[in-house]
């Protein structure tokens, strides 16, 4: 049997994620007056962020469907451990 | 302050709080001289951690211990014992040899006794143990390369600046567990022997045991600069500090004893710990001085290890306990810090308090929903202080003249100097002449003064409200009905605590953040967690719904809840009960709703719809302060449901939410006074045609099941996807069932009796549904465990009075009797095998999500809302981009949502 490759990314329960530019983390930060550490956290290998050639300190952009505000925007940055 | 905070410390873990700033202590300590009374405020600017240097316990010992005996014959402390009277007194009219003052005064001092050998402090087994694991046995270095260290300590304050100092904690842990596995110093080249641990506090090296002493002197050969990457600061924490050979003795205050009724002394026991400790410490001392043989050394040496050990901490695993000689375990030290009873969580954390009361509480509709009926006899105990002034100073006299044992009076007057004095028969006079401007007289609880009520569990703000006080006479605590559904309180013997605020400040703040009307709005889902319960629900369905009055009557009803203004009544002889209600709204309150009995998403095509009314009078309209059609009932009075509470506090505030929901509330019980309300038999009556169709439809049922039973056995059965045959049956035949008691329950909705009171109450949601009254008149229906019918009991079957076998719906659990025709004997089995299910569910469920809450509680008790609308934890690490995902304040909008079209509508009228 051959390994089906599944693009998590297309799930329905899996919401959508978008690596943030240079310059838009630039402007988060300043919106939020945070350092990174304040951010929360997503690890790297996590499932949903594999095909977005992620590194650590990289901030993840992610919508979700909320019961309360119909979407949700929500950011993590990407560490190791 | 910071010096007891030093002793106690010390006492329990020879760990020592010390002052950074000694210089500036001592600068402190001369200001203090120059200013005499004043005081001085310090801040505390850090905390150090660390473990006393045998020197350091010689220093600050008054008294060196040499022998276990406690008294002379006299009953006099022996010097040098360890009740030695330079340890502090405990006994009155003695007086302490080191600091010269008496009992209560003296606060004890520090002994030491000098250990024959040294012994291994248990609390710091695990850092000896890492400690010699990690270093060279031969030079004391750690097993690091020279060029690494450097980085570690470099990489160890990286961690600490970036990610605080728990982090640089674990990357310390995660330095060492690598050392563990190098089995050659980088320094000297020696070979490292693997050192195991045989607990609790014996230490072997490859099989052969390393005794206290080798422990010791390979922890005096670590340089400093290694000690820093164990996370340990040498100056004040040498790692050979931490295998004793002086061991402090703890002042006598802190294990005092005790003289029993018959004269004869208890120790504590902590000093019965001590004495056997000073014992064996000095047979220790007598076999090494004499030349005792080897063995017998080393025995008493593990035994002095042994006490010493249980001295510290009683609990060790695999130690047997100390006991005493009743068999019953020695509390010492640990034991008197740790858990629940401990110091921290008994006697810190949790403190009790004065001014506050606490009885059983029970209902009373006529006081307003923000007050509090106390007892005289507890009014009559708690105070309130106030201050003397010219203005009030006559005032307050009446209170001193009337003494401590007439009611308003007045049972202690405080002068301005703090000296407090009990107004007694005999003092009244003296003080009534003495007081004067400046004087503070605490005076006996009134009406109309603030007082915090509270009943736990206290999981919400609501559970902890500020009412008004009302002096009444009897010896329960008293609340309006409506404020039980926020303390979740019940009349079945409850308890509930009353503090009295006793400064100005806190008074304020009770009354502007606290008080029952600020409350009302609940921030869980925003409508109003105060309504109506009960008999005021009842009465005002009734009202509204078919009461007809005559002027007398409507007037004397508005008169019993407190309505003097009756121009809002309709001038004419006989008035409806809508009328009735109408005179408690405000002329330009607008609202539409509906209520329990409406069953369509809208009036549109809605089935009760006739002509341009419903026929159940479920469209409640209110227009410019008259009720114009609809019945008022939980859906629209209660509490948590409905907007017409919400829309009359949004429009017209707290205050005076409250007052219409009091009279609301009043006017309902009145109405049931006056009409009569009662449940009885008679109301589960049905006619006899109603006892035959539903007999019918059971017998059906039990037939239907039985064809089921039928088609399983002779295997003509379908199953469902997923399911075996089995389960296919028992799911066909609880739908067949559950099917016949709905049926059943409708039977009954429809021919009992509309006008009885069992029905009006589930009418309008005040108490019991329409199951219920089903349950009593025709049929209690299956009994569920876990989802599924009764099924244990005997080998295959439920009861010995079945067959084996028997899938009959009789014998699992169907109870087709009502309670009111009585239920077979098996039938009530079943009943009580259920009801007894529940109970133990109930009973288990409660701790343990009451434990889940604590712990949910405690984690997010710092969480905050930002201005910029994130939620953020103390460290201001975001938790939330906006608060609940949509930043709304659930506490101003109605149900969790803001009605925009409302909101548009109302400001353009």
């Amino acid at each position: 049997m051959t390994k089906k490759k599944i693009n998590i990314q297309h799930h329905i329960l899996i919401p959508k994620h978008i690596k943030l530019s240079e310059k838009e983390k630039e402007t988060l930060l300043d919106k939020y007056n945070i350092t990174l550490q304040q951010l929360p956290k997503i690890l790297k290998n996590d499932s949903a962020i594999q095909n977005l050639d992620v590194k650590p300190e990289d901030v993840i952009k992610i919508i979700r469907k909320s019961p309360t505000a119909g979407e949700s925007i929500f950011y993590r940055v990407v560490t190791n451990v | 302050m910071a010096e007891e905070k030093k002793e106690t410390k010390e006492a329990e873990k020879e760990e020592a709080v010390e002052e950074k700033e000694a210089g500036k202590k001592e600068k402190a300590e001369e200001e203090r001289i120059e200013a005499g009374e004043q005081k001085i405020y310090k801040q505390v600017k850090s905390i150090v951690f660390s473990v006393f240097s045998p020197k350091m316990i010689k220093k600050m010992a008054s008294a060196k211990i040499v022998t276990p005996e406690l008294y002379d014959k006299e009953g006099y402390p022996v010097d040098g014992g360890l009740m030695d009277i330079r340890l502090g007194v405990i006994d009155p009219g003695l007086k302490c040899k080191t600091c010269g003052s008496k009992l209560k005064e003296c606060i004890g001092h520090f002994g030491y006794i000098e250990l024959a050998r040294p012994i291994i402090h248990i609390n710091f087994v695990s850092i000896i143990s890492n400690l010699i694991r990690c270093t060279c046995r031969e030079c004391g270095r750690i097993l690091i390369p020279k060029d690494k260290i450097k980085k570690c300590n470099l990489e160890l304050d990286r961690v600490e600046k970036e990610r605080g100092i728990e982090e640089r904690r674990d990357k310390v842990k995660d330095i060492i567990s690598n050392l563990k596995t190098i089995n050659k110093c980088p320094y000297c080249k020696a070979r490292q022997q693997k050192i195991t641990l045989d607990k609790p506090t014996t230490f072997f090296e490859n099989e052969k045991r390393l005794s206290p002493i080798e422990v010791r002197s390979r922890l005096e050969r670590i340089p400093d600069e290694d000690c820093f990457l164990f996370g340990l600061n040498p100056e004040h924490v040498r790692p050979e500090w931490l295998v004793l050979t002086i061991l402090p003795i703890p002042p006598v205050t802190i294990r005092p004893s005790i003289t029993l009724e018959s004269g004869e002394r208890s120790e504590d026991d902590l000093t019965h710990k001590l004495g056997d400790i000073v014992r064996i410490n000095q047979r220790l001392f007598e076999n090494i001085n004499a030349g005792a043989p080897e063995i017998i050394i080393e025995d008493l040496w593990d035994l002095l290890q042994y006490h010493i050990t249980t001295f510290f901490d009683n609990n060790i695993a695999q130690l047997p306990p100390a006991r005493h000689r009743s068999g019953q375990p020695l509390k010492t030290i640990t034991e008197r810090i740790k858990s629940k009873e401990g110091r921290i969580r008994h006697n810190l954390a949790g403190k009790r308090t004065n001014f506050s009361a606490r009885t059983v509480i029970s209902p009373d509709p006529m006081l307003d929903l923000n007050e509090v009926g106390v007892p005289k006899v507890i009014a009559m105990k708690l105070t309130i202080p106030e201050r003397v002034n010219e203005w009030n100073i006559n005032y307050l006299k009446k209170f001193v003249e009337k003494g401590s044992t007439k009611y308003p009076g007045a049972n202690y007057i405080i002068r301005p100097d703090g000296k407090k004095k009990k107004i007694t028969e005999e003092t009244k006079e003296a003080s009534l002449e003495e007081i004067q401007p400046g004087y503070i007289v605490e005076r006996h609880l009134m009406d109309g003064d603030l007082a915090l009520f509270n009943r736990q569990p206290s999981l919400h703000r609501m559970s902890m409200m500020c009412h008004r006080v009302r002096v009444l006479p009897a010896l329960t605590l008293r609340l309006n009905p409506a404020v039980c559904h926020p303390y979740n309180a019940d009349f079945d013997g409850d308890e509930m605590n009353l503090h009295i605020p006793q400064t100005e400040e806190s008074r304020a703040e009770a009354e502007i953040l606290m008080e029952v009307q600020t409350q009302l709005i609940s921030p869980r889902y925003g409508l109003s967690v105060i309504g109506c319960v009960q008999d005021a629900i009842s009465g005002n369905y009734l009202l509204t719904k078919e009461l007809n009055l005559t002027r007398n009557e409507a007037v004397d009803l508005l008169a019993a809840i407190g309505i003097d203004d009756f121009s809002k009544l309709p001038r004419k002889e006989n008035i409806s009960g809508k009328e009735v209600i109408s005179v408690l709204i405000p002329e330009d309150f607008n609202f539409t709703g509906r209520a329990r009995s409406c069953i369509a998403d809208s009036c549109k095509g809605c089935e009760n719809w006739v002509g341009d009314k419903c026929k159940n009078d479920s469209r409640v309209i209110i227009k410019e302060g008259k009720l114009i059609s609809g019945i008022m009932d939980r859906a629209l009075l209660g509490e948590g449901s409905g907007l017409l509470l919400r829309n009359i506090h949004k429009k017209y505030g707290k205050k005076f939410t409250i007052d219409i929901l009091g009279k609301l509330f009043r006017l309902g019980i009145e109405v049931l006074l006056k009409v009569g309300f009662t449940t009885a038999i008679s109301d589960t009556d049905l006619p006899e045609e109603a006892k035959a169709e539903i007999k019918e439809t059971l017998n059906k049922a039990e037939k239907e099941v039985d064809e089921l039973i039928n088609l399983y056995y002779n295997n003509k059965l379908e199953a469902f996807p997923g399911k075996t045959l089995r389960e296919t049956l028992e799911l066909k035949i609880l739908e067949v069932l559950n099917k016949a008691r709905n049926t059943t329950g409708a039977l009954v909705a429809q021919h009992s009796d509309l006008k009885s009171h069992t029905k009006i109450m589930a009418d309008s949601g005040a108490r019991g549904n329409l199951l219920n009254l089903a349950q009593m008149a025709a049929c209690v229906g299956q009994q569920a465990m876990r989802g599924k019918r009764i099924e244990k009991g005997y080998r295959e079957r439920t009861l010995s009075s079945f067959k084996k076998g028997d899938l009959s719906p009789e014998a699992h659990g169907f109870i087709r009797n009502g309670f009111k025709s009585g239920l077979e004997p098996w039938e009530f089995f079943f009943g009580s095998m259920t009801g007894r299910d529940s109970l133990m569910d109930t009973a288990l469920r409660t701790p343990k999500s009451g434990y889940l809450y604590r712990r949910l509680a405690n984690a997010m008790q710092d969480l905050k809302v930002e201005y910029d609308n994130t939620v953020r934890d103390a460290s201001k690490r975001i938790i939330q981009f906006s608060y609940g995902e949509d930043g709304v304040d659930v506490s101003k909008s109605e149900n969790g949502i803001i009605n925009v079209k409302r909101i548009i509508k109302s400001t353009l009228s």
